[in-house]
This record gives C-alpha cells, sequence and structure tokens, in this order.
C-alpha cells in the first residue's frame, strides 16, 4: 500500500532532529555532537545562499560535465522486448560516478568552514576517489579509510587515490570491508575533530548527512527528470537504481517522489541469494536498529550484532541503508528488491556487449533487474536505470571469476 | 535513593573519591566475567562498567575493539551479560553496577524487555555511547520507571547549554570524556580537565566522573582531584588481553593496577 506523497510532505523530512518518520537521527557519541550540530546550522544557511549553489552548479557543470546524458538504450530496449529501457549516464561523469556530486558539494562546504583535512570512508573506493579528487582541486589535506578486504579487491582505485595525493588507510578491524571504514573515519573523527571535515559518501550516518547528501544527489532526477520531458515527452513509468547506502538512488527518485505515475525500484545485493544469509540487502530481508548514527534497516543477528555481509560488488556490501530509503520502504513510495551476484554479472555481461557500455557491478544490479522489469512492461512504457558508474574498477573482478590473470 | 546515588553520597560523605573501573563482559570468556567483577570489588572499585559487547564500537579504540571481537567470538551477548549481572548479585550487593555499550543490543532486545530484565538482574546504570538525550525520549520513561540511572556523556566540546540540558536528563553521575578521541588513548590534559570538570560542578550537581586517558595512580589523583571519580578502562582491558591465559595472573596484574589508583585517590581524602 502506498501513500501520495505532497511536497509540503517532503519538506519536513527529516524534521529539525533529522527524523524521516522512525528512521534517521543523530545517534553519535557526545563528542560529535556538536560539530553535527554546526554543520546542519551551516548547511541549512548555505542551502540557501545563491553564491553557494551558484558555485555548485557551476563545477558540476564545468568540472564533472553535467548534466550526464540521458540515454535511450534501443538494442537493450529491442532484446529485452518490453518497455523502453533509457539509462541516465552518471558512468560519465569526470572521476567515473555519481559520488563525485557529492564530493564536490561537501567539499565545498568544508570550504565554507574553513577546514583543512578531510577524512573519508569508503567501499569500492569510488566515493574515495572522488573524494582526493576534490580535495586534489581544492588543496585540502584527505585521508581515505577502507577495509583491508576492499583495498584488495579494488587495489586499481587504492593507486588512483594514491596518486590523487590522499593517504589511504587500510582497516583491520571487523569485517574489513565498508562498515568497519566508516567505524574508522567516525573515530578518526572524534580524535581530530576540530579542524576535520567528514565527507560521507552515502545518505546514511547521523543527521544532516541523509539530508545533506540526498540535496547534492538530487541533480541526477532534476536531470532525468527535464530530460525525460524533453527527450521522450513524458515522464518515465518506473525508476531503478542499486542501493548499497542508497545515494544514486535516492539522488535519482527524490525530485520524482510526488509524481504518483512514477514507479520506484531500490535494487540491493542479493550476493548468494537472501535464502543463504549471504547478502547485503538489509531492505529486503533486515529489521530496523541503529548504526553508524541513524536508525534504519539494518542486517544483525537476534542479539542486535551486525552481520557480515556479502556482495561480488564491494560498493553495495554494507549491513546498513540511508534512512529514507527505510522511510521510503515503509510508506510504500518505492519498492525494494533485490537480485543476486550472478544476475548482477549477467547484467553487467549484457550492457557491455549488447549497448557498449561497461556498467559499475553496483550499477550492473539495477540493469539486472530493470531488464527483467522491463520485459514484463508495456512496449510504450519507460524504464530509467541509473548508471551510477562505470565497470573499469571492477575488470579485475570480472577476470577473476573468468579464471582470466591480468 | 538509587545504589549509585548512595554509594556517591557516602563517598562524598568521606571526602573520598569513586574509582570506577571498566571491563567488557565475556572477555576473556564469559566464564570469567563474574569473577573478575569480584576482583575489581576486591581491588577497590566502588562502581563498575561492564561493557557490554558491540559488533561495531565506534566510539572505541584497539584495546577495547578487540576485547569486544573476543568476547563476541565467544558468543556474549545482551541477555548473558544480564545473568553475570545476576551472578554477581547473589554475593555483592553493594557495588553499583552500570551497563556500558552501543544502543543496538538494547533496540535488538526491545526497551521495555531490556529495562525490566537490567532491573530484575541488579543493574544500577544504563550508559549507551551512541545514545544522546535527544534521542533517548522513549527510553528515558522506563528507566525513571524502575530507578535505573541514565549516565549520559559529556565531552570537551559540549556546550554549556548543552552541558545544562544533559544534566537535567541524567542520574547517578555524568560521564566526562577527558579528551577528544577513542578510548585507550594516550594524551590527557590535566589543567584542561580541571577546568572543564569546575565548569560542569557550576551547572549542576550531579557528581562528575572522569574517563579517557587514565592509566596510573598518577593520572587517577590527578583527575581526582578535580572530579568525584575517575574511570579506568583500557589499561584494565590491555591487561586482559596479555593475561588471558591464566586467570590467577591476569586477577593479580589487574589488582596491581586498581590498587595504587585506590590508595592515590583516598590519599586525597586524608
Amino acid at each position: 500500500m502506498s501513500v501520495k506523497l505532497t511536497e509540503e510532505m517532503l519538506r519536513a523530512l527529516p524534521d529539525t532532529r533529522g527524523h524521516f518518520g522512525a528512521y534517521g537521527g543523530r545517534f553519535v557519541s557526545e563528542t560529535l555532537m556538536d560539530s553535527l550540530m554546526q554543520l546542519e546550522t551551516e548547511y541549512l544557511k548555505l542551502r540557501d545562499n545563491p553564491e553557494f549553489q551558484a558555485t555548485f552548479d557551476k563545477d558540476l557543470a564545468d568540472y564533472v560535465g553535467r548534466p550526464s546524458p540521458l540515454y535511450f538504450a534501443e538494442r537493450l530496449t529491442r532484446e529485452t522486448g518490453g518497455a523502453q529501457i533509457w539509462l541516465k549516464r552518471e558512468d560519465l561523469n569526470h572521476t567515473g560516478a555519481h559520488k563525485v556530486n557529492n564530493t564536490i558539494g561537501q567539499a565545498l562546504l568544508a570550504s565554507f568552514l574553513g577546514k583543512k583535512r578531510v577524512i573519508a570512508e569508503t567501499g569500492a573506493g569510488q566515493h574515495g576517489v572522488a573524494t582526493a579528487t576534490v580535495c586534489a582541486r581544492l588543496g585540502l589535506e584527505c585521508h581515505v579509510f577502507m577495509g583491508s578486504e576492499d583495498v584488495k579487491r579494488q587495489s586499481l582505485n587504492v593507486y588512483r587515490m594514491k596518486l590523487l595525493g590522499a593517504e589511504v588507510h587500510a582497516v583491520e578491524s571487523g569485517t574489513k570491508t565498508l562498515k568497519d571504514a566508516m567505524n574508522e573515519a567516525m573515530r578518526d573523527w572524534v580524535t581530530n575533530v576540530d579542524e576535520t571535515f567528514y565527507i560521507i559518501g552515502t545518505v546514511a550516518g547521523p543527521h544532516p548527512y541523509p539530508m545533506l547528501v540526498r540535496d547534492f544527489q538530487a541533480v541526477i532526477g532534476r536531470e532525468t527528470r527535464r530530460q525525460s520531458l524533453e527527450q521522450a515527452g513524458r515522464l518515465p513509468d518506473a525508476l531503478v537504481a542499486c542501493v548499497g547506502g542508497g545515494s544514486n538512488a535516492i539522488g535519482l527518485f527524490y525530485p520524482f517522489l510526488t509524481d504518483e505515475s512514477v514507479a520506484m525500484y531500490g535494487v540491493e545485493a542479493g550476493g548468494l541469494g537472501l535464502s543463504s544469509g549471504q547478502h547485503a540487502a538489509p531492505l529486503c530481508a533486515g529489521r530496523p536498529g541503529v548504526l553508524h548514527g541513524n536508525r534504519t534497516y539494518l542486517m544483525e543477528d537476534e542479539n542486535g550484532q551486525i552481520a557480515g555481509t556479502h556482495s561480488v560488488s564491494a560498493g553495495l556490501d554494507y549491513p546498513g541503508v540511508g534512512p529514507e530509503h527505510s522511510w521510503l520502504k515503509d510508506v510504500g513510495r518505492a519498492q525494494y528488491v533485490s537480485v543476486t551476484d550472478d544476475e548482477a554479472l549477467d547484467g553487467f555481461r549484457k550492457l557491455t556487449r549488447v549497448e557498449g557500455i561497461m556498467p559499475a557491478l553496483e550499477s550492473a544490479h539495477a540493469v539486472a533487474y530493470a531488464t527483467k522489469l522491463a520485459a514484463s512492461m508495456d512496449k510504450d512504457q519507460m524504464v530509467v536505470i541509473n548508471v551510477s558508474g562505470r565497470g573499469d574498477k571492477d575488470i579485475h573482478t570480472i577476470a577473476q571469476l573468468d579464471g582470466i590473470e591480468i | 535513593m538509587s545504589r549509585i546515588q548512595s554509594v556517591l553520597q557516602a563517598l562524598k560523605g568521606q571526602g573520598r573519591k569513586a574509582l570506577i573501573p571498566y571491563i567488557t563482559a565475556g572477555d576473556p570468556h564469559p566464564d570469567r566475567t563474574v569473577e573478575l567483577m569480584h576482583t575489581l570489588v576486591e581491588a577497590g572499585a566502588d562502581i563498575i562498567e561492564l561493557g557490554v559487547p558491540f559488533s561495531d564500537p565506534m566510539a572505541d579504540g584497539p584495546v577495547i575493539q578487540l576485547a569486544c571481537e573476543r568476547a563476541l567470538e565467544h558468543g556474549t551477548s545482551l541477555r548473558q551479560v544480564l545473568e553475570m549481572v545476576k551472578t554477581f548479585r547473589s554475593r555483592d550487593d553493594k557495588t553499583a553496577i552500570v551497563l556500558m555499550g552501543y544502543l543496538n543490543p538494547v533496540e535488538a532486545m526491545g526497551y521495555e524487555a531490556f529495562s525490566d530484565a537490567a532491573k530484575a538482574a541488579g543493574v544500577d546504570g544504563v550508559l549507551t555511547v551512541d545514545l544522546p538525550p535527544e534521542e533517548a525520549e522513549d527510553v528515558a520513561p522506563l528507566f525513571a520507571e524502575r530507578g535505573l540511572d541514565p549516565i549520559f556523556l559529556l565531552a570537551p566540546t559540549t556546550t554549556e547549554d548543552r552541558i545544562r540540558a544533559i544534566s537535567q536528563h541524567s542520574s547517578g553521575y555524568i560521564y566526562y570524556v577527558s579528551l577528544k578521541g577513542v578510548t585507550g588513548s594516550a594524551q590527557l590534559d590535566v589543567d584542561d580537565v580541571a577546568e572543564k570538570v569546575s565548569r560542569i560542578h557550576a551547572l549542576t550537581s550531579v557528581p562528575v566522573g572522569v574517563g579517557f586517558g587514565i592509566r596510573n595512580a598518577e593520572t587517577a589523583a590527578a583527575v581526582g582531584r578535580v572530579s568525584d571519580g575517575v574511570i579506568v578502562g583500557s589499561v584494565l582491558v590491555d591487561t586482559i588481553a596479555k593475561n588471558q591465559d591464566d586467570i590467577e595472573a591476569l586477577k593479580s596484574s589487574l589488582v596491581n593496577l586498581l590498587k595504587p589508583m585506590r590508595e592515590a585517590l583516598d590519599e586525597l581524602a586524608s
């Protein structure tokens, strides 16, 4: 069952304490509270500051290369034999993924706040690269925390970050993946809170992060909406995006939330299948809890310990999800589904071979679900897939699965 | 009056300061925790902060992270920790017990079920690191009805307005985090702590315990001089790690660390 969302309802989200219904909030140790409240105050001021917005828009245009195209995937559509499939090409952004939209915005915030030292967590390394990139451009000191497992499977991005002048800290604690990188970034932040700006890469974390990351990523959906009207003369019937923390999905969904005719599908990492327990699909198979500063759906055991996750894609390998997605799930506005590693790999191969576009393994989850969805829809309908990043970084993973040594 | 309040009031009447050691429940093994708690009391503990292990202890340094991992390897759950407190209580009804940990295990158990079980087990206070008072609206009345003291943190970054507001939500004591950092950090600035704690004392009558960076008799005395109690964690947990295979050596190492702190604190009274 779904409720009709209005502009007025959306303006009230999150509320003044960062809640999206029962989710979100600010669950952090006291040392960070003052910084978070300052960040919120300053951001709310800057959000309405024309100079800040103009700088942000100009950077997105001239540095990132926006708007990114909305591309009609004619051959994929024909092969799928259903609804028209269109691709929002975030893979064409500078640094190769949607992550840079947010790092441009947050680095601007850091500059306005006079912070010279930036930290970030990263899973697949896309957010780390996007952060290192903007830090290089603005001359900011940059430290990226990355689980040591991810350092191994994403060595190309690790090297990119180093070339850009960032210091990459391999995190050995816990499961050695994204959640542990985030723990370690929080620990660094609490230690160096005065001089440090923490650029969180997704729509999770304590308030105001889910709100400000959403606002910076919403450019994806605003462009898609405009481009759909211009190029197809209509709004899409369905939007499909992968969901790890959920920043590319919320970026695409947000400007369409009040468009009742537009269905939304967030695709989680089904790993080896939901029934195997080896996945990263908290919205599909988890329950609400508190981690990393917000209340949201989590993968946890019966004692409230955070469960290990599995996904072929490092960027989706996270046990939580942005709180706004938890809310959208509960109110029924968006649907959350999952595809397995194997389905995602098929999606990767299909888009590569049929359209000559190599998606990131994260985005390949969206491709896999969207092709199934499109096949069940009418030919006069329209589906937009957010191709959130390009797949170059995943070549080693794919080659390894094919038994090829590069 | 709660057990924490009466312990602290009695100490105050004697001009003494509280010694508040922290250990992680289930480390090095769940079967050892109750015994170690009694050892802490023999070495001079007034209040014990018993850590509830969590998979993602964001506010903790490597020493307590590893303690959590050891405890979780043995499957230590919140329910088991409450059982440990219950067992401890059968021999000790004087020492106050504060459960210290993160919110998610409590959320998973359910606020009401947890509050009931904690009270029944003999827990006196609850310190949830990632639960500031703003987010504690639902759980606070449940604690209050059962006489469980909510212990909140204050930090070097806490503004005066927040000190006032947080104090109003606190009972038992307030935990002042002496430095910006995670547990086990070393750089304690005693003058800075003295200044901040006197500011807190001026704003509230709730007793103030100080933790983070206290590792020996000297730092304990320095902090004890300006506060109502000292909280000692990582240095104890570190010795547990080093002696985890020899329980007798472990117990005497805990005593060897705590006794000099107790003595140094009591010298302040004389």
